[in-house]
């Protein structure tokens, strides 16, 4: 027992799928039991076979393909445009101190307003539609990036860049030879790290006004009281999460080998 | 070439929060070409400051560094650099990292792989070529810094303190290795280090700092034979050069304490 909180001693594989499978295992139980058990009603936590019976009717009238479709443009389009912009920019400003003078009042004047906050002025301009969901997740966010990447690449050693100089490099070498290689891995964290936080700027915009998306769907499922539709909603969006995480674990253990321990 | 000259170097670094601080103060030294030479001092007496200022990634605030008569302006590739914390690109391999600056030069990869197998080798860490340096020992890392500077074919060769974070037995096969590489390479080499027997070991001079600010305070000869046995420490010339060098250093110390 003592062996397991030794800290990051690694496991064996067979126990660390055992942990999990035993955590999910035992909430899913724990809902049976409730529901099953009668211990509460069932149209306010439905019982697993509803919610199973629920998706079969969602995925049979394509409604929930169609607002999967919608949200994961929504996420991937906003997503895209903020991190092309937001990393260079953010890893600019930690190291170099002419980009931090001119950027980081504003930046951090943004970072800190809830982009909830945001949602009725850019409902107001630019309306309901997939534009504002895209406006709203590049808005929530951006400003995160440019920070997080800042503290990224302020934080590469200065040995690295001395070495390279001495080795030869001129400036453009230093920011395409050691710069990028060397904010990589931190790049890649922040982007698994907000894009978790995307999913809920999407959903939070999608439940004060839309017309399609999962948000929607979840918001009329309440209004036509199906409890098991929302569940069908919260799970795929819970699942698409879960996609999105492993798709960033793998590739970045595929495209940086050497950030993988020894 | 590669003829070192510092001459009459002050170096200030002024910070609102100490103010002014003199690192150096009219410090000059020549090192002629292909000369391996030593600094030792005490702890914070400049001697990383000096090796920056030659390498040019600092700048002086007085007199002037140069190689073979030409004024330091900035870093180039005719000065390496072996620093004390390994600094090799974890994202590169150890075949990469010591072909990092021959890429730089963009010379062509099959001269490139070859140059950086014959220095992989000249270190003895054949075999390793596919590591990242996450894989490596810190004895290892450090040889992979070395044979990455001599790659790149340098004129100078600036180490800080290249060995100080090793254990006492790794330090000497190190010493080892180095010396009979430089005797192979015979480029101007100068190297920093705490440990007097390491310098006297080394060197064909060993130039003593003074407590901050560093000034040249002593100059000795090492006159031993090379190649050089580890056994020269025990050697009666040795320990005469050796207490000369700890009396001055002791003193020195002493005044860095009473000062700091
Ligand atoms: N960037 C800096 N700003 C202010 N003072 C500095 C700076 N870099 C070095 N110094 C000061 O200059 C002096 C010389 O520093 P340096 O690192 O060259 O010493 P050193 O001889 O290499 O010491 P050590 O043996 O501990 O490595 C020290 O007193 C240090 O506090
Ligand atoms: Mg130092």
């Amino acid at each position: 027992m003592n062996q397991l909180f030794i800290p990051k001693k690694p496991i064996s594989r067979k126990l660390e799928v055992g942990a999990g499978v035993i955590v999910s295992g035992a909430v899913l139980a724990a809902w049976c039991l409730l529901t099953y058990g009668g211990v509460v009603q069932s149209n306010f936590l439905p019982r697993p076979d509803e919610v199973l019976r629920a998706f079969g009717v969602v995925l049979a009238d394509g409604s929930l393909l169609k607002h999967t479709g919608v949200s994961l443009t929504e996420i991937y389009l906003g997503f895209f445009l903020s991190s092309i912009i937001a990393v260079p920019l953010g890893l600019f400003m930690g190291s170099f101190r002419i980009v931090a003078a001119a950027v980081e009042p504003l930046v951090n004047f943004m970072r800190y307003l809830p982009v909830t906050a945001l949602i009725p002025l850019l409902i107001l301009w630019i309306g309901i539609g997939i534009e504002e969901k895209i406006a709203v997740i590049f808005l929530g966010t951006f400003f995160q990036q440019i920070v997080l990447c800042a503290d990224v690449s302020g934080q590469v050693s200065d040995d690295l860049y001395n070495v390279s100089y001495t080795l030869g490099a001129n400036q453009r070498q230093v920011i395409t030879r050691v710069m990028l290689p060397a904010t990589l891995p931190g790049v890649f964290d922040t982007l698994r790290v907000t894009m978790g936080w995307a999913w809920t700027f999407l959903v939070v915009a999608e439940l004060v006004a839309a017309s399609s998306g999962l948000g929607y769907m979840i918001l009329q499922a309440m209004r036509g009281l199906h409890p098991a539709t929302i569940f069908v909603g919260i799970f795929t969006i819970g699942f698409l999460g879960l996609m999105t995480d492993l798709a960033f674990k793998w590739a970045k253990r595929m495209l940086l080998p050497w950030t993988a321990t020894p | 070439m590669g003829r070192v000259s510092v001459d009459k170097v002050t170096l200030r670094f002024v910070s609102a929060r100490v103010g002014t601080v003199v690192a150096l103060e009219n410090l000059s030294l020549e090192v002629p070409d292909k000369q391996f030479a030593v600094i030792v001092g005490p702890s914070g007496c400049g001697k990383s400051s000096l090796l920056y200022l030659i390498a040019g990634l600092n700048q002086v605030s007085g007199g002037q560094c140069s190689l073979d008569g030409t004024p330091v302006s900035g870093p180039g590739a005719d000065r390496g650099m072996v620093f004390q914390s390994y600094s090799l690109f974890p994202w590169l391999t150890v075949q990469k990292n010591v072909e990092f600056g021959l890429s730089l030069r963009g010379m062509d990869a099959q001269e490139r792989n070859e140059r950086a197998r014959h220095y992989i080798s000249a270190v003895g860490l054949n075999g390793f070529e596919d590591a990242y340096s996450n894989q490596l020992s810190g004895g290892m890392q450090q040889r992979v810094a070395i044979a990455r500077s001599l790659a790149n074919d340098p004129e100078v060769l600036l180490m800080d303190e290249p060995f100080g974070a090793l254990d006492s037995q790794t330090r000497s096969i190190m010493q080892e290795l180095l010396v009979s590489i430089w005797e192979k390479e015979q480029k101007t080499v100068l190297f920093v280090t705490h440990d007097i027997d390491e310098a006297l070991f080394l060197g064909d001079v060993v130039y003593v700092m003074s407590a901050r600010p560093g000034a040249i305070i002593d100059r000795v000869e090492v006159a031993l034979d090379r190649p050089r046995h580890y056994d020269v420490v025990t050697s009666q010339h040795f320990i005469d050069m050796k207490k000369g060098i700890m009396a001055n250093l002791h003193h020195e110390v002493q005044r860095s304490m009473t000062m700091n």
